[in-house]
């Protein structure tokens, strides 16, 4: 799982079956001081309550897919919680 | 696997409800040779790790949902070991927590 910070929104009205409901955002991947890492992706939000300008962290692959409520859809990023804080002890 | 070093908590209030009561740890990821790689991951603890330890990390989706014993969790990285030693190519590296 990474940091991400939620740069936008999307809005598609034709989905795939099985994405009805779900929000789509952009989120920048973020190194670990919080820096931009890479180019933004287009993750699904499962918690539904990220925003524009939120820490979150994020998880790919195979798994992005089962923290939505339709477990087998074809997505590949996940929005899996809104970090309150990051405490580096170094 | 992987080898990191935890460098820090993640403390998330809402989340997806397979996080409920487990620790994340930001774990920057090193090298065979005990070097930083640049890169790091945010990991379920299943083993009680703290700050400056050096852990085994595994990076993929099947292992890390027998770890935590849920068949639809959202998890990708888990911590599943705390290194006493690691010796490559017959030197002992520094694994002490720093």
């Amino acid at each position: 799982m990474q940091l991400a910070e939620v740069v936008g929104t999307v809005v598609a009205s034709v989905k795939s079956e099985g994405l009805e409901g779900v929000r789509f955002l952009i989120v920048q991947p973020l190194d670990r001081y919080r820096k931009p890492q890479g180019r933004p992706v287009v993750a699904a939000d499962a918690v539904a309550m990220a925003g524009p300008g939120e820490l979150v962290y994020v998880v790919g692959s195979r798994e992005a897919a089962l923290a939505l409520p339709v477990p087998f859809v074809p997505v590949d990023h996940a929005i899996v919680g809104i970090v309150d804080a990051v405490e580096r002890a170094r | 696997m992987k080898l990191g070093r935890v460098a820090g908590t993640v403390v998330s209030t809402i989340s997806h409800p397979i996080y409920d009561g487990r620790r994340l740890l930001m774990c920057d990821l090193l090298e065979a040779s005990g070097e930083d790689t640049g890169d790091y991951l945010i990991c379920v603890d299943t083993v009680g790790a703290g700050a400056g330890e050096v852990v085994l990390i595994v990076d993929e989706g099947n292992g890390a949902r027998q770890v935590v014993a849920s068949p639809e969790a959202p998890i990708r990285a888990v911590i599943v070991g705390i290194v006493d030693e690691l010796v490559v190519d017959g030197s002992t590296l520094d694994v002490t927590g720093r």
